[in-house]
C-alpha cells in the first residue's frame, strides 16, 4: 500500500477507536450507579475525545484535502470509519462498560508507548500526551474488573458474562494487513502482531486477579478496521453526527 | 511603531495575572501550559501546551489569553499548540502549589497521592476515585478530620 495512504487509514483507525469509544462511554454521563463512576467515565470519554482531536486533525493533514478533524469526525458515514468493532459495542451494564473499556485500554496503553518511537515525529508526539492518559485509564479500568470480578457473586457472574461476550472482539485488535505492514518496514506503526504478547500478560495477570475465566476460543469478529461495521454504528453517528447533518456548519 | 515592543519578562507578567479557569487560584504561568513568549518580528508568539487532550478549559485557555493581551495593546499575537514535551505536573509553580494547597486542593505530591489533607495536615488518607470534578484532579478524604478533598494528580 501507498505510504500517505497508509498513514492515512492508520490514523483513522486510532482517531475513529477513540471518538467511537468516547461517545459510547458519554453515554453514561447522568447514568452511573455513583457519582464518582459518573465522573470517572465522562472524564475517560473528554480524554479520548481529546485524542481523536489529534488524531484526526492529523489524518486531514495527511489526506491533503482540506477536511478538518470535524470534518472527519461529523462527515464521513459508516463505511468510511476503521475503528474496531469493539469499541461500538454497546455499554451493556456497568460492569460490561468498564470490561470493554480494559480489553481496549490495555492495547492502547501498549499501542501508545510503542507510537512514542515512532519515526513520524508528529506521530510521536501525540503519542507521548495520549500515552499518560491511557497509562491512568488501564489503571482504573484494571483495578475496577478485579474489583467486580473478584467481588460479590452478582459482580463476578456479570463480570465474567461480558468477557465472554466480548471475547471475540479482541482479535481483531492484533490481525495486521498491508497499510500496518508498510507503515511497520518504515518505522512509523508497530504491526498489530506484534502487541498481542504484551497485552495478553497484563490481561492473564488482571483476569487472574480478578478470579476470571479468559475464554478458551480465539475466534475473532473482523471488519471495522477496513469499514465493515456491525449495526450498531449507524445508530452512534445518528446519534453524534446528528447537529451537522441537520444544520451544516453550525458552530458554538 | 514609536514604541519598544513590551519584553517577553513583562509579558509574562501579564500571563500570570490570568487565572486558570477552572482552578482560578493559580495562573496560567503557574499552571505551566505556557512554554514560551518571544517576538517573532512584529509577531507575538505563545506556545502553549494543553494539560489534558480532552480538557475543555484549553480553549477558554486561549480567548483569555488573546483577550488579555489584546487588552495591553498586543495586535499581532499567534498562539501555538505544543504537545512534547507533555504537560506534567512537574511544570506547576511553587507559588501554584502552595495556592492549591490554601485553596483546599492537595498539590500534586507522588502518583500513590497527595502528600496530607490540605485542611488539617493529616497523612490518614484514602482515595474515593481516581477522577474529580476536573480532568486533573482525584476525589481523596480525610480519614482523621474527615473532609473530601480534591487531589490534583500527579502526571
Ligand atoms: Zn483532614
Amino acid at each position: 500500500m501507498e505510504k500517505n495512504a497508509a498513514l492515512f487509514q492508520f490514523l483513522c483507525r486510532m482517531g475513529d477507536n477513540t471518538l467511537v469509544l468516547g461517545h459510547r462511554v458519554s453515554e453514561w454521563c447522568g447514568h452511573a450507579p455513583v457519582i464518582e463512576e459518573d465522573i470517572a467515565l465522562a472524564n475517560t470519554a473528554l480524554d479520548l475525545l481529546g485524542q481523536t482531536q489529534l488524531w484526526l486533525e492529523l489524518a486531514g493533514t495527511v489526506e491533503g484535502k482540506g477536511r478538518s478533524a470535524d470534518d472527519l469526525a461529523f462527515l464521513r458515514d459508516v463505511w468510511d470509519f476503521r475503528n474496531l468493532l469493539l469499541v461500538e459495542r454497546p455499554n451493556g451494564d456497568f460492569g460490561h462498560t468498564l470490561l470493554r473499556q480494559f480489553l481496549f485500554d490495555a492495547w492502547q496503553n501498549i499501542i501508545l508507548a510503542r507510537l512514542t518511537e515512532s519515526r513520524d515525529q508528529r506521530i510521536a508526539e501525540i503519542a507521548e500526551k495520549a500515552a499518560k492518559e491511557a497509562a491512568y485509564h488501564v489503571e482504573r479500568s484494571s483495578g475496577t474488573v478485579i474489583g467486580l470480578g473478584d467481588g460479590t457473586d452478582e459482580s463476578h457472574r456479570r463480570m465474567q458474562a461480558a468477557l465472554d461476550r466480548l471475547w471475540p472482539y479482541v482479535g481483531e485488535m492484533f490481525c495486521g494487513d498491508a497499510a500496518d505492514q508498510t507503515l511497520a518496514a518504515a518505522g512509523i506503526a508497530p504491526r498489530p502482531e506484534d502487541l498481542r504478547s504484551a497485552w495478553d500478560a497484563h490481561v492473564n495477570a488482571v483476569l487472574d486477579a480478578a478470579t476470571l475465566a479468559r475464554p478458551d476460543s480465539d475466534f475473532a469478529h473482523k471488519g471495522g478496521r477496513d469499514g465493515t461495521h456491525t449495526e450498531h454504528l449507524g445508530y452512534i453517528l445518528a446519534d453524534m453526527q446528528f447537529l451537522q447533518r441537520a444544520y451544516p456548519g453550525a458552530a458554538w | 511603531m514609536s514604541l519598544a515592543p513590551p519584553s517577553p519578562a513583562k509579558i509574562w507578567g501579564w500571563l500570570d495575572t490570568i487565572p486558570d479557569p477552572e482552578i482560578p487560584v493559580i495562573s496560567l504561568v503557574d499552571l505551566g501550559v505556557i512554554r514560551a513568549v518571544e517576538w517573532q518580528q512584529e509577531t507575538l508568539v505563545i506556545t502553549i501546551t494543553p494539560t489534558y487532550s480532552g480538557c475543555p478549559a484549553t480553549a477558554i485557555i486561549n480567548r483569555d489569553i488573546e483577550t488579555t493581551l489584546r487588552q495591553k495593546g498586543i495586535e499581532n499575537l499567534r498562539l501555538i499548540r505544543r504537545l512534547s514535551p507533555a504537560w506534567s505536573t512537574d511544570f506547576l509553580s511553587e507559588k501554584g502549589r502552595a495556592a492549591l494547597q490554601r485553596y483546599g486542593i492537595a498539590p500534586p505530591h507522588t502518583a500513590a497521592g497527595p502528600k496530607s489533607c490540605p485542611r488539617c495536615g493529616s497523612e490518614n488518607l484514602e482515595k474515593t476515585s481516581q477522577f474529580g470534578s476536573t480532568p486533573c484532579k482525584a476525589l481523596w478524604r480525610c480519614r482523621d478530620c474527615l473532609e473530601p478533598f480534591d487531589y490534583f494528580k500527579c502526571i
